[in-house]
């Protein structure tokens, strides 16, 4: 990948784009809600346009601003949270395990 | 001078000398906490009965002669996104209301061990997202120096708690400004470290290649001690680094002769108060005075940090927020049909509007089609904004601007136009983009509201930024004042 990327960006999110990303992000918004983000996303979205004057042709992308990679421990086994803690603060629980609505069909 | 009004180190002073008992300075500020909380609101939990025991367990060690941390006995507020076992954490969210952690945060380890005193857990913007504290799930903290203005966000119960007197220090956390930036507001000291320099192990995650935990003081020396507190390797955060950790204090010789300074144009044009700006020349002045040599530069990228940020942080957050599924822990709503309702509705009653909003800007810019154009793009500027400080750091020790653009804002004047909210973040970003160490100390007033000085140094360069803070704060009054309340 090199160059600048060009995409055909929609300067305008439309509802149906947000209720898409919405069930991505797995929200459940209002309409009121969808109309209000749709307004919010589309100003912060014309910032975004301006760094598509910016030529970044072979600029190696940043993920973090250390020199770390491929941070490993010894694969030694050692003490973990035990059951209890974890399901300390559980919605529900039975038998150490976490009791959720019913995810298959039967 | 009321106790509640000492530095830390001042109050350590009087603790050493056995003038005054651990639990007597506890009570102080648990004191100051019930006559000044109903105007500041800068506490969720206020953690009277713990405070107490663990003000007594130090008198008790230094009576049996042990020898004791400089932070011992001094009480001190959490940011509420930093794990605490047993005392509720919330990242003032609904979705985590009731949450108690099975785990402490290293940070929180290191200042239990050190006999440190933690008189609770303060307000934050929700899950640190935020520049004035007022997307709190729960309520708005108001700033000391003006009760109808935000004490800035999203560490602003941090600052206001400081400020106010209702904690001796406190600790917030920084991932576009949100120490630096309430520090400015309420005219107290803050510093966001190195990238690396803090656990993040036990911060509740925001966007993790930007968040850092950072010391909010009274002033200079208390942050440099704070700080050697808190930093150091740890094994369970990946992105920790193993490097010594000084005495941060002992940099405090207060001789900044020949130190070059980069006073960068662009942090001057970005919607720059005039009385902020006017503040931050006088104080670059100052350092002159003192010795330093400070020189007009260039960082070319600035005007691109923002919306660089407004990509990557909401897409890491959209990544991290995740986890709040109403599975195994937090708010679970009752309205679940299947499971995919269970998630949708848990976190549709769950998280509020900013946080819904950088939840759906992080999936748009990572979905499909657009993670080339948006979020690889943004890694790339990020590249271009770090380059940028690696070239001026090779001939300047430090790069001097304004903290923030404005003072202090009116509570309710930007909560619905959050692009004019973002603004305030503007100075900064970048350090965060960069990894690098920066720091706002008070260098003034406007109007009664405080001004910030922000200095930022190299990555692991704490020494050099706390040199020449300490530098210019010895040689001014700004760290004396307090606000009436």
């Amino acid at each position: 990948m090199g160059g600048i990327t060009t995409i055909i960006m929609s300067s305008q999110l439309s509802l149906e784009e947000i209720s898409k990303v919405g069930q991505l992000a797995r929200l459940q918004l209002t309409d009121d809600e969808k109309v209000a983000l749709t307004g919010h996303l589309n100003d912060i979205l014309q910032q975004f346009g301006r760094l598509q004057e910016l030529d970044t042709t072979g600029v190696p992308p940043t993920s973090h601003s250390l020199p770390l990679q491929n941070v490993f421990r010894d694969d030694v086994a050692a003490a973990s949270l035990p059951r209890d803690a974890a399901t300390l603060n559980a919605p529900e629980k039975r038998d150490g395990n976490f009791i959720v609505p019913q995810i298959m069909e039967d | 001078m009321e106790l509640f009004e000492l530095t830390a180190f001042e109050l350590s002073n009087k603790l050493s000398a056995g003038e005054v008992s651990a639990r007597e300075v506890t009570e102080a500020f648990l004191n100051r906490i019930s006559s000044v909380e109903d105007n500041v609101q800068a506490y969720v939990t206020v953690t009277k009965d713990e405070a107490l025991k663990q003000a007594d367990a130090v008198d008790e060690a230094r009576k049996a002669g042990e020898k004791l941390s400089p932070i011992a006995g001094i009480p001190l507020a959490l940011k509420d996104n930093m794990c605490t076992t047993g005392v509720e954490t919330t990242c003032s969210s609904k979705i985590l209301r009731g949450f108690l952690p099975p785990y402490n945060a290293t940070v929180v380890e290191k200042l239990n061990d050190a006999g440190a005193v933690v008189t609770g857990k303060v307000n934050l913007d929700e899950f640190a997202m935020g520049s004035s504290t007022e997307n709190s799930g729960f309520f708005t903290t108001h700033n000391p120096w003006d009760l109808s203005a935000v004490p800035g966000g999203s560490s602003g119960g941090s600052t206001a708690a400081v400020a106010a007197g209702e904690a001796a220090w406190a600790l917030g956390s920084d991932t576009g400004g949100s120490i630096r930036q309430p520090a400015a507001f309420c005219g107290v000291v803050g510093l966001k470290p190195t990238y690396g320099r803090v656990s993040r192990y036990g911060l509740i995650a925001f966007a993790s290649s930007l968040d850092q935990i950072g010391p909010i003081t009274r002033d200079v020396r208390d942050a440099a001690t704070l700080l050697t507190a808190i930093s150091g390797y740890d094994p369970r955060d990946s992105t920790s680094v193993n490097l010594e950790v000084p005495d941060y204090a002992r940099s405090l010789t207060g001789d900044i002769k020949g130190k070059r300074i980069g006073v960068p144009r662009e942090y001057f044009a970005q919607g720059v108060e005039g009385s902020v700006a006017d503040a931050v020349k006088a104080a670059i002045a100052k350092l002159t005075e003192l010795g330093a040599i400070a020189e007009e530069i260039s960082l070319p990228h600035s005007e691109y940090a923002l919306p660089t940020y407004y990509i990557l942080a909401p897409a890491e957050a959209s990544s991290n927020l995740a986890r709040y599924d109403g599975v195994r822990f937090g708010h679970r709503t009752a309205r679940a049909t299947n499971y995919v309702d269970l998630f949708e509705k848990t976190r549709e009653e769950g998280f509020g509007a900013e946080v819904k909003q950088r939840i759906m800007i992080g999936t748009y810019a990572l979905s499909a089609g657009y993670y080339d154009a948006f979020y690889i793009k943004a890694q790339q500027v990020r590249t271009l904004i770090k380059r940028d400080f690696d070239t001026a750091f090779e001939k300047y020790d430090a790069i001097v601007s304004p903290t923030a653009p404005t003072v202090a804002f009116p509570i309710g004047e930007r909560s619905n136009d959050p692009l004019a909210m973002k603004l305030s973040d503007v100075l900064t970003i970048p350090a965060n983009m960069a990894g690098i160490p920066a720091i706002s100390i008070p260098c003034g007033f406007s109007n009664g509201l405080p001004i910030g000085l922000q200095i930022m140094a190299p990555a692991f360069a704490e020494e050099t930024l706390l040199q020449i803070a300490y530098a210019y704060e010895q040689s001014t009054e700004w760290h004396r004042q307090r606000p009436k309340l």
